[in-house]
């Protein structure tokens, strides 16, 4: 059993990197997720990693499939995007998911453009779909530096975090971080989207940062609790991802985000917080 | 009497509709303060202006012998999330951020310091409870500790008594008293007129505009609530009367 485990990482060395690869984005993407499920944002996570796609695109065009040119316009694009979505939302009478919703459209659709234009169906589906087998020395340095860079930054501005989540009128009447606090916790957002896209590409980039947050849950009321079980199950996921790839060739980014969906849908039937079955121990809600 | 906080034609506003228009008042240092108004009539939004989260679109708020950092603020408890996974020893530990700051570490004086806010406010027992899994009534005596640990001079409370039981109420309305007694400055935001003329001996009754302000019994008149109500059904009914759009 354990060399079922063990030996595709131990034999191969595209599994050892893909295995690295994958931890990193891990253990820097999901505290990231928490904080975004904790702030009801999952689903602008969702947006911006589709708004990456066309700054990962130019970048692609300028210099092929180029790992440092495809991360700084992925970068500039899902910062402007978020920037541009809170600027309409706070200019005109749209709200900010219609306004999220029509940027990542845009950019969903610009993004694809540009890749078809120039690239093959092959490369489409590379930045689609990213190529965590294929993953590089730089590209690992770059997985594990911004998890790094996540991590600290996500431990000086914790306290600030946690306040703006839950009581934000009471940080903006002690601190002025309140706005610095929004802007840090959006980079970070899109710096792990961004090290998400290289390993698991534009679509399923959010899957890592979000299911492993939302299944954590179900399974711990405490934030640093959440924020552990989350890694935990993200870098299971991930490890079983690859096994299932690699045993039953299936592409290796979905097969990860479908295990993450396994212990998410586990933990929503059987989990002890607030489950499905947690609510059928509880007994019948007294609301009619 | 030293003036804790006084507002010059202070205007505070949302996407420019005013909440609050020109309002002209000064709050002695060591008052008990209701703020009091028919809804919409931009007693929260006041304090909001006064603590700076929110911008005067015109005129100013003078702090007199304190500063913006001397607040101690209670917002609604609408306002927070609940849901959020925190602990109330947690929650009530924020209230010491001016001492150890956004990044500094809390010790075990600071420890001690917490503990001893949650048996004050008759929290003993609920040190780990989630925030979430409180009563109204709990959650606002947590929060009550936070203030206590802020130990300002000058208290803000945004409907302290909202939906909450009589005797949390009466616990509450005993510690805003003895803050009171220690010559803290106190204002609080309130819906409930009795408690006010029961507790508060002074009054600034707002409908955007200032109706009137001064001691409780003087502002409080039949009349001039009934004022209030018609100068914010106008505002609601005829917006360019009470300034609207301003520019």
């Amino acid at each position: 059993m354990l060399e079922v485990l063990v030996d595709p990482f131990a034999e191969f060395g595209f599994m050892r990197r893909a295995l690295v690869g994958c931890i990193a984005v891990s253990v820097g993407a999901t505290p990231v997720g928490v904080f975004l499920m904790l702030r009801r944002m999952s689903l602008t996570g969702d947006a911006m990693a589709h708004a990456i796609l066309p700054g990962a695109a130019v970048g692609f065009l300028v210099s092929g499939l180029s790992l440092g040119a495809m991360t700084i316009g992925g970068l500039i694009a899902g910062m402007a995007v978020a920037l541009l979505a809170g600027f309409v939302t706070r200019a005109t009478a749209l709200r900010e998911d219609a306004s999220l919703a029509a940027f990542y459209l845009i950019s969903l659709a610009l993004g694809v453009l540009i890749v078809s234009t120039r690239g093959s169906n092959v490369d489409l589906m590379h930045v689609l779909f990213g190529t965590v087998l294929a993953l590089d020395d730089n590209a690992l340095i770059l997985l594990c530096t911004i998890a790094s860079v996540s991590l600290l930054t996500l431990a000086v501005f914790f306290r600030p975090l946690v306040l703006e989540c839950a009581d934000p009128q009471f940080l903006r009447s002690i601190s002025g971080l309140s706005a610095i606090t929004h802007f840090v916790f959006l980079t970070l957002v899109v710096l792990n989207l961004v090290a998400g896209f290289h390993a698991l590409g534009t679509l399923m980039a959010v899957g890592i940062m979000i299911l492993p947050a939302a299944a954590a849950r179900f399974w711990t009321t405490g934030i640093g609790g959440l924020l552990i079980a989350a890694a935990l199950i993200a870098v299971i996921s991930s490890v079983a991802g690859l096994l299932l790839s690699y045993y039953f060739s299936l592409p290796s980014g979905p097969a990860i985000i479908l295990v993450a969906g396994v212990f998410y849908t586990l933990s929503l039937l059987l989990g002890p917080v607030g489950s499905l079955a947690a609510s059928s121990r509880r007994g019948p809600s007294l609301q009619t | 009497m030293t003036t804790s906080l006084s507002f010059h034609d202070l205007t505070l506003a949302y996407d420019r509709q005013p909440a609050v228009l020109g309002l002209k008042a000064s709050v002695e240092e060591g008052s008990l303060t209701a703020i009091v108004g028919p809804n919409g009539a931009g007693k929260s939004t006041l304090l909001k202006g006064v603590t700076g989260t929110l911008a005067p679109q015109a005129g100013r708020v003078h702090f007199g012998t304190n500063t913006r950092e001397d607040i101690a603020y209670l917002p609604q408890q609408t306002d927070i999330d609940r849901a959020f996974p925190l602990s109330v020893t947690d929650l009530v530990a924020m209230g010491l951020w001016r001492e150890v700051g956004a990044f500094g570490g809390i010790r075990s004086k600071h420890r001690s310091r917490i503990g001893d806010a949650i048996a004050a406010v008759g929290l003993t027992g609920f040190e780990s409870r989630a925030i979430g899994s409180l009563s109204g009534g709990q959650l606002q005596r947590a929060l009550f500790a936070r203030l206590m640990l802020q130990d300002a001079p000058l208290v803000l409370l945004d409907e302290p008594f909202t939906a909450i039981d009589a005797r949390t109420m009466a616990d509450l309305i005993e510690i805003v008293r003895f803050w009171h007694g220690e010559g803290r400055t106190v204002m609080a935001v309130l819906h409930d007129l009795d408690a006010v003329r029961a507790h508060f001996p002074e009054t600034l009754l707002l409908a955007r505009e200032l109706v009137a302000h001064g001691p409780t019994r003087e502002v409080l008149t039949a009349e001039n609530q009934l004022r209030a109500r018609q100068m914010c059904e106008a505002c609601a009914s005829t917006p360019h009367v009470c300034g609207r759009d301003i520019a």
